[in-house]
């Protein structure tokens, strides 16, 4: 499984003092540490940046990028700023991800932005109005998502499909509706397309203690349906050895007693 | 429309080991494909074919290779001398002397022996124990400190002694020899402990446990392919070593190799039969992913190494 590392998030207090400040210290500590811990990409959350969006977005990439070279995942909501990150983004390092587009009019231009950058993104199965009520509802706007990104000539392949993950805890039906997404949205393509969830969204609103077992449990009911990536945080030892023993068990990786340790 | 022939494409590559040094050194490993898939890869190093002596005279070896090494045989430093004439690309020093049951000779013995035929070839060295592995390791100590700087590959580490084999191994710069027990879960983790406790990984030459034809080869090779897919399909980094197959040890213990013309006479005849038998299981295990083999046969040696032209 593919594993963007979420810790560089403006939610976190320490993350959006560091921008405000323009500190690179705890973000390229942040960067480093999650990926020794196995990250793939390495998120990078400024929010929607409203002042200085370009200015920061390009500061962050290049500040994170000087200790590790690995892609990173651009989050933001502004347009000026995400076009900021990718033209600041060492592709050496494998090509960066947006994060992201939707069904949202608002949204369409970070597809155009993939495209004119050779970028992945990632695409949540989100339109105009309401939320999906079901997994059906998901494809019929991954479907659209999909022909969007024909049109500004992003290859299938470097789509990200996100089946939206919402609170179980008030809406309970649907975390089994974004499994069956998981499974449904392969099938739109050949190869399948890719898929990809922000995982903790699962637990907000359940007590602290339980959150992380419905996280991890979560994941492997989703990794056993073939997600092909989600952004956690890859320091949780336990969430790490669950993506270990879940693919171990799937036959992608081979056992060895220490397997937990590789 | 026209044929395509199908790829299959690959995420994983084998490291690149060096044994010896100067211009008779051989690397092996490299391969980004299954075995001789040239057409998927690149294959850059031959597999190269070793050929065993031992610190004593070959008296438990079946006549036809025992023949086959008698001019040379009586010591180690003339055999190995032997070797090399013969083309081999690599010497392997049995140290079966040095096992209890055998003559059980002492370390620093062995350890002279081992340096005596360093310095007597241009080829590099294997050297291996006698299987013992509460002995090996003290022998092996000894006979990587006594070849320090000739870059050899040593072993076996098992997992009985394992911490101490692969410590002299990096104590003195050589290459190591890591076997399992036809095992591929034992053998992924035998390389996680080396690994952690600080020998390169990109210095592991692993041994299945091979065996010859006869004498189980259809389980080493079921074992060698499975490594090989982990390695190059899932992209495991602790399965990406080179593979040695030890295969003259079992191949002169089957029958097809033994018995006489009059005992078999439907069999033909035991001279060619027996060299052809190291040869088939020599090619049973190249075409698992071998990127090393330990011969006893030097006609046999030869005739696989005439093989591997073919295919590359």
């Amino acid at each position: 499984m593919i594993i963007i590392g979420e810790k560089i998030s403006v939610i976190a207090k320490k993350v959006r003092e560091a921008l405000a400040n323009r500190d690179p210290k705890p973000l390229q500590e942040l960067a480093m540490a999650q990926a020794k811990a196995g990250a793939h990409f390495i998120d990078v959350s400024i929010g929607p940046a409203e002042e200085n969006g370009p200015e920061l977005m390009d500061w962050a990439v290049k500040v994170v990028h000087e200790v590790v070279h690995k892609p990173l995942c651009l989050d933001t909501t502004n347009v000026k700023a995400m076009e900021a990150g990718l033209k600041a983004h060492n592709n050496q390092w494998g090509a960066p991800l947006v994060n992201s587009t939707s069904n949202e009019p608002e949204r369409f231009p970070m597809m155009e932005l993939a495209g004119k950058y050779n970028a992945k993104i990632i695409a949540l199965t989100l339109g105009k109005g309401s939320i999906p009520a079901d997994a059906e509802d998901r494809c019929v706007i991954a479907s659209e998502i999909m022909a969007r990104g024909m049109e500004y000539g992003v290859p299938m392949e470097n789509i990200f499909l996100d089946p939206l993950i919402l609170q179980i805890a008030t809406m309970q039906d649907q975390g089994r509706q974004a499994i069956r997404a998981i499974k449904m949205f392969q099938q739109l393509n050949d190869p399948p397309m890719q898929t990809v969830v922000g995982l903790s969204n699962i637990s907000n609103g359940a007590p602290k203690h339980v959150r992380p077992v419905i996280n991890r449990n979560f994941l492997s009911m989703l990794l056993y349906e073939g997600l092909s990536a989600a952004i956690i945080d890859p320091l949780d030892k336990d969430m790490m050895d669950t993506v270990k023993t879940v693919e171990m068990i799937l036959g992608k990786t081979m056992y060895a007693h220490s397997y937990l340790e590789m | 429309m026209a044929l395509v022939i199908p790829k299959e494409s690959y995420s994983g590559k084998i490291y690149e080991v060096q044994i010896g040094s100067g211009g008779k050194s051989v690397t092996i490993g490299g391969a980004n494909a299954l075995p001789f898939l040239s057409f998927e890869g690149v294959f850059p190093h031959k597999p190269a074919v070793a050929l065993e002596i031992m610190d004593i005279a070959p008296t438990d070896w079946p006549e036809t290779v025992q023949k086959a090494v008698s001019g040379a045989s009586a010591n180690p430093v003339s055999w190995a001398k032997f070797c090399q004439e013969q083309g081999a690309d690599l010497v392997a020093l049995r140290l079966l002397g040095t096992h209890p049951d055998q003559q059980n000779k002492s370390a620093d013995e062995a350890a002279r022996v081992a340096a005596d035929v360093a310095a007597a070839i241009d080829v590099p060295l294997v050297i291996l124990g006698s299987g013992q592995a509460e002995k090996d390791s003290q022998v092996l100590q000894a006979a990587a400190a006594a070849t320090r700087g000739k870059n050899c590959a040593i072993g076996k580490a098992v997992e009985e002694n394992y911490k101490t084999v692969a410590a002299a191994a990096m104590a003195n710069d050589h290459k190591l020899i890591a076997m399992s027990q036809l095992d591929v879960n034992l053998a992924k983790q035998l390389n996680i402990l080396l690994s952690q406790m600080g020998f390169a990984k990109e210095k592991i030459i692993m041994d299945p446990m091979s065996s010859a034809l006869g004498y189980g080869l259809e389980y080493t090779y079921s074992v060698m392919e499975r490594i090989r897919q982990a390695a190059l399909l899932q992209n495991d980094p602790m399965m990406q070593t080179p593979i040695v197959c030890d295969i003259g040890l079992n191949v002169w213990k089957v029958k097809e190799t033994i018995a006489p013309d009059a005992e078999m006479p439907e069999w033909g005849g035991l001279a060619d039969r027996a060299l052809a038998w190291e040869v088939i299981s020599a090619s049973g295990m190249l075409t698992a992913g071998a990127d090393m083999l330990i011969m006893r046969h030097p006609g046999a040696a030869a005739k696989t190494k005439e093989l591997i032209a073919d295919l590359m």
